[in-house]
């Protein structure tokens, strides 16, 4: 009974928000209740006993992604005002789509197939001992290894994509170009001249004339 | 979880798909909203995933979700990363506004 009153209370948030995600004015503001939506979204997922990826939703999703999305939508000066043009006339739209979308969905859900009992083997087990995290690594470093691999690749290739497309050529940045490092021919670096030896002033010490020094060194 | 069935979850998740849905035609000129509407479709989809794998007790769905997050927070940095490039280049984030590839 304490559960089903968790889960209907926190869905109600998480459905609330989520509408207020897509119809608040302010672009700050939908993304704050994004935040709200994953933290609710996350106590779900510990009710359905998936903690590790409850956490790693909080401390991927509400403290990198959000931080990412605040820091675009603060950093962009944005007049807000031409974006929600169309917003009431699009509406109805929306909802029709959402509506038939949803209506078909749960005609689809409501079949028997899907009245599985809660009596489920991991919801009986016994929480004192169980870690998700432990059960989770063992299956995912031996049989999904590859797969997990594969994300670490995807996460560098993001990592380099993000860095390549918003790195910004300016004038005043000192930046090495392997290309031409490598290209770099001797008569680029040295020039080597012929000059004669000039008498020494020997009361003074300096060369015969200051000009003839002039533009030879480089 | 007592007294909560696999339907109620699906129930739930379906829902809030469907918001989304509704969203992306609502907020069609924004794009950051856009993006923030596709994350919850994900979430959505992520929380079926869940449900699936705690009512038939495997734990491939929670794999599965790990793997969706790590692709989900890859698309958010590139996608913001496109985001920020198209403003500095057009001075603009409406979706009417960058019609230069229409046949």
């Amino acid at each position: 009974m304490f559960t089903q009153i968790l889960f209907y209370g926190y869905a109600a948030i998480l459905l609330i928000s989520a509408i207020l995600v897509v119809s608040a004015r302010n672009t700050i503001h939908s993304a704050l209740f994004l935040v709200l939506a994953f933290f609710t979204c996350a106590v779900i997922w510990i009710l359905l006993r998936a903690e590790f990826l409850a956490i790693v939703l909080v401390l991927v999703y509400v403290g990198a992604v959000m931080v990412l999305f605040l820091f675009v939508v603060m950093m962009l000066n944005v007049n807000l005002e031409p974006l929600r043009e169309g917003f009431v006339r699009n509406l109805p739209v929306g909802i029709l789509v959402a509506l038939i979308v949803a209506a078909e969905m749960f005609l689809v859900l409501s079949t028997k197939g899907f009245k599985l009992a809660e009596q489920s083997e991991l919801a009986l087990v016994d929480a004192t001992g169980y870690s998700n995290t432990k059960a989770i690594g063992a299956v995912l470093y031996t049989d999904y290894l590859y797969a997990f691999e594969i994300a670490a690749v995807v996460l560098v290739l993001a990592m380099v994509t993000a860095i390549v497309l918003t790195m910004k050529k300016s004038v005043n940045t000192k930046r090495q170009n392997p290309g031409h490092q490598v290209r770099v021919k001797r008569k680029d670096r040295i020039r080597l001249i012929k000059m004669d030896s000039e008498p020494v002033n020997r009361k003074t010490g300096d060369t015969k004339s200051d000009d003839a020094e002039k533009g030879d060194v480089k | 979880m007592t007294g909560i069935g696999l339907q109620e979850c699906l129930f739930l998740a379906a829902l809030l798909f469907c918001i989304s849905i509704a969203g992306i035609f609502i907020n069609r000129k924004n794009l950051i909203v856009l993006l923030m509407c596709i994350e919850l479709m994900l979430l959505a989809i992520n929380l079926n995933f869940i449900a699936f794998s705690y009512f038939s007790a495997t734990i491939s769905g929670q794999i599965f979700v790990f793997f969706i997050l790590t692709v989900a927070a890859a698309e958010a940095a590139i996608g913001l990363a496109i985001l920020v490039t198209l403003y500095r280049n057009r001075q603009t984030i409406n979706v009417a506004d960058l019609d230069e590839m229409k046949g």
